[in-house]
């Protein structure tokens, strides 16, 4: 793809001669909602300090394996997972398993930007103070500086802080989202469909911060634009009618599919 | 017209567009008129409720009451002089306040007379007098003016709802003579004849009325058995005997009319006292005195008047008597039209001047309390579980369908079910706010429950998630945000159902709140009754005052209904603008 630029490939190639840690791991999940089973014992591997893209089309799975990564499909009572997910090599179903903690670790950003209808300051405070992880006031402003600094949206948002998160546009309400993620220091950020509501300007911003994001933070995103996993992801899972068709390095993915259904999709023949 | 056309390969019919579209419009435009004809029905059919609600229950706000001059007699009010509350309590104040009154008609003399006098009174006219020294012992051996409370009669007559009045000035000079027991008064203006045309008025139109009667009932006769009909007969007899003796008093123009109690009264005010006319001629009067005219002179032009009651002395409360007292003591200006603080003050009475709706009201208040405590926190967290918590199977579907029954349910049903519970089986007080407040509960939850769901399901369920996102449990993410965006609509919910409870009356009457109570509630085991059921009570009592105090409790409901809806607004506009 002509949107690689060599000095991104080269970067690439030098994060995966790395050979990263593996964060989390997938092994034979498969999901039913009822009878009808959503995925089919998909395995894969998500690497620590990488951004893992999860592509296919519409009603593939992608989200599903997604949700199930922090149990989000919990709330959903006829869902049912088989197959094993872990953290830091401990599975993240075990009973013993606090689910709240485990949300503490792996934060998420959805598809639309869902800031509480609240103020700024009080959407990002939200998780710190719940989770006792605030020992000050001055401690807590400290906390979601940092975080909406850290989502790139603090410079233009300092002077209101104290205003309604929704009054933000929608590009600056996703950073909201992303900061008010990462404001309970994640280790893994979850993004589902994070740009599908946005415009390419506010698409290139929250993209940059994926990348700078990547420092810190294992990311999985789920996409449909092929450029977006192009442009930021090191790893890309293909998901089709709930089965993984490839997962690889980026570039080796888009430049040199193995398989023909990948090379289909990313061409745009089908999906 | 209907042919079908092919064009572009699709068959349509080539009808034409226009008038096609024309069509549609005229629907349109019949349907917006069809709403705004609804809309101006509808605000016509409330206006007039409204109006005619405040029309009659205004008067209910205003008493009449006469400013006396008494002086407050220690022998009476305190005869050991201890200045004691408890003695001053029981001081004879009637006494001292019927004195002051029959000091201003020097001419009451009898028993029979003073005894109409005193009815002029309520029978609390006391209690203010008695109020006022208890309260203030140091006024004992004054002389005070005390406003002493008319009785209903007597308001009513002063507020104009006993009879109409025609008042004519004199024109000629009035001459009295007095003949024994009779004052015979002759005008030289045409005073006289004037008010005889109009008496032979009043005497046809009654005449009319008689025919049509008879008329009427022969016409019922054939229908009947022969017993019924017989007595139907004599009935029918009687009247048009009177008819005929009336007839006969009319066609003679110069015969003098006799003013019978069937009659309107006739009253000529002259020389500072009152003459009634027992009959009259176009010549002048003959009557008897209801007020001893200071002198037998002559009067001259426009300093006598000519009072005519409209409504027959037989049809009225206010016999011409208390009229001419009332009227006089009017003139003087003792008598003052001030605001009844009385009816928010007291409780129930069977007296309507001394009736007032503060025991229905703090009935009301503690019923209400009653219900809200139990209701909202019973009720929202019910919905809360059901929406959010609880499993959905067979046992949660029985419920959800259910409360929704519930919700239909007729109110006396609840009625009931409170009587064989909360009355016979748990025994608690009867007539009591805590029941009423039970009883109100269990017909409210089905609503808040109901409401409360909805406002919960309309929450977005991206703000849930968006809470799980960073680690809240899933009380957190309710309580914490789902909730409050729900407030707003359980608050309008709870109104909804506070409202209803408000206005309803059936079940309570099953549980003994129908009771004639006097006394003010003290809390929420006390005997009492609430604002709906006093406007049932008051509603069905003889009394012609009490129409008004109906009207004007349905009134002050109808006020705590747009305070409430008030209340909720502004709170629902507080809870949104901190979201």
């Amino acid at each position: 793809m002509n949107m690689l630029s060599e000095v991104d490939v080269e970067k690439k190639l030098h994060n995966s001669s790395n050979q990263p840690a593996i964060k989390m791991k997938g092994e034979n999940v498969s999901v039913f909602y009822g009878a009808k089973q959503a995925l089919f014992e998909v395995s894969l591997d998500i690497r620590e300090k990488e951004v893992t893209a999860l592509i296919g089309p519409s009603g593939c799975g992608k989200s599903t394996f997604l949700r199930c990564l922090n149990r989000m499909n919990d709330t959903i009572s006829i869902c049912k997972i088989t197959g094993n997910i872990t953290l830091d090599e401990r599975d993240i179903y075990d009973p013993k398993i606090d689910v709240v903690q485990l949300r503490a670790r792996i934060g998420m950003v959805f598809q639309k930007p869902n800031p509480f209808p609240k103020s700024i300051f009080e959407n990002v405070a939200y998780g710190p103070r719940i989770h006792g992880l605030v020992k000050s006031k001055s401690h807590l402003d400290e906390i979601v500086e940092k975080s909406l600094q850290r989502a790139g949206l603090f410079a233009e948002v300092k002077d209101r802080l104290h205003e309604s998160g929704t009054g933000l546009s929608g590009g600056q309400q996703q950073r909201l989202c992303i900061a008010r993620a990462i404001a309970v220091s994640p280790e893994v950020i979850l993004m589902d469909e994070p740009c599908s509501a946005l415009d390419p300007i506010a698409t290139a911003k929250v993209e940059e911060l994926i990348d700078e994001l990547r420092q810190n933070y294992t990311i999985v995103i789920v996409t449909h634009s092929m450029q977006q996993a192009a442009r930021v992801s090191q790893r890309t899972a293909m998901f089709h009618l709930g089965n993984i068709v490839e997962v690889g390095d980026t570039e080796m993915m888009f430049t040199s599919p193995t398989e023909k259904r990948t090379q289909d999709y990313i061409t745009g023949r089908f999906g | 017209m209907t042919d079908i056309t092919i064009s572009n390969g699709i068959p349509v019919t080539d009808y034409p567009r226009d008038a096609l579209v024309k069509k549609r419009y005229r629907a349109e435009r019949r349907f917006k008129f069809y709403g705004i004809a609804a809309i101006i029905l509808t605000a016509l059919f409330l206006s007039v409720v409204l109006l005619d609600v405040l029309f009659k229950g205004l008067p209910a706000f205003s008493e009449y009451r006469v400013d006396l001059k008494v002086t407050a007699d220690q022998a009476a009010l305190d005869p050991q002089n201890t200045r004691d509350p408890v003695t001053l309590l029981a001081g004879n104040y009637d006494k001292i306040i019927r004195d002051a009154l029959a000091a201003q008609f020097p001419d009451v003399s009898t028993r029979a007379e003073r005894r109409a006098l005193n009815g002029l009174l309520s029978s609390g006219a006391s209690d203010d007098f008695r109020r006022m020294i208890s309260g203030n012992p140091s006024l004992i051996g004054q002389e005070v003016t005390v406003p002493v409370l008319l009785s209903d009669d007597a308001d009513q007559f002063l507020k104009g709802y006993q009879t109409s009045e025609i008042v004519l000035e004199g024109t000629g000079t009035l001459s009295q003579t007095l003949n024994g027991e009779t004052y015979s008064l002759r005008s030289t203006g045409d005073d006289f004849a004037k008010a005889f045309q109009e008496m032979q008025g009043f005497l046809f139109e009654r005449l009319e009325k008689l025919t049509t009667e008879s008329a009427r009932l022969e016409k019922l006769i054939p229908g009947l058995d022969a017993n019924a009909a017989s007595s139907l007969q004599s009935q029918i007899d009687a009247i048009k005997a009177e008819a005929q003796t009336l007839n006969a008093r009319i066609t003679d123009a110069n015969v003098a009319i006799e003013l019978d109690e069937k009659l309107p009264s006739l009253l000529v005010n002259v020389n500072g006292g009152t003459i009634k006319a027992s009959q009259i001629s176009p010549s002048g009067i003959d009557g008897v005195k209801l007020i001893t005219p200071a002198s037998a002179e002559a009067a001259a032009p426009g300093s006598w008047s000519m009072l005519t009651l409209v409504t027959p002395e037989s049809n009225r409360r206010v016999q011409d008597q208390a009229a001419i007292w009332l009227t006089k003591m009017k003139s003087e200006g003792l008598v003052e039209r001030a605001f009844a603080t009385r009816f928010f003050t007291s409780g129930d009475s069977r007296e309507p001047e001394l009736a007032g709706i503060r025991g229905a009201l703090t009935g009301t208040l503690w019923t209400l309390a009653v219900t809200l405590l139990l209701c909202l926190p019973l009720g929202v967290g019910a919905a809360i579980y059901l929406e959010e918590f609880a499993p959905k199977n067979r046992v949660t579907e029985i419920i959800e369908i259910n409360i929704n029954n519930l919700a239909a349910v007729p109110s006396i049903v609840f009625g009931l079910l409170g009587l064989a519970m909360f009355l016979n089986f748990f025994d608690l007080p009867r007539s009591a706010p805590l029941v009423g407040g039970l009883v109100l509960a269990l017909l409210v939850m089905p609503t808040i429950i109901i409401a409360s769901r909805a406002a919960l399901r309309s929450v977005p369920p991206s703000i849930k998630e968006a809470a799980l996102g960073v680690g809240a449990s899933h009380q957190q993410a309710i309580f914490h945000h789902v909730l409050p965006l729900a407030m707003p609509g359980i608050m309008t919910g709870t109104i909804i159902g506070m409202a209803h409870a408000l206005g309803e009356t059936a079940p309570l009457l099953m549980i003994g709140m129908v009771a004639f109570i006097v006394d003010i509630p003290g809390g929420i085991t006390d005997a009492s009754t609430v604002l709906p059921v006093q406007i049932y009570l008051w509603s069905d009592l003889p009394e012609v005052a009490f129409q008004a105090k109906t009207a004007a409790a349905i009134l002050v409901l109808l006020v705590f209904l747009f305070v409430m809806n008030a209340a909720a607004i502004m709170l629902r506009r507080r809870f949104e603008r901190r979201w």
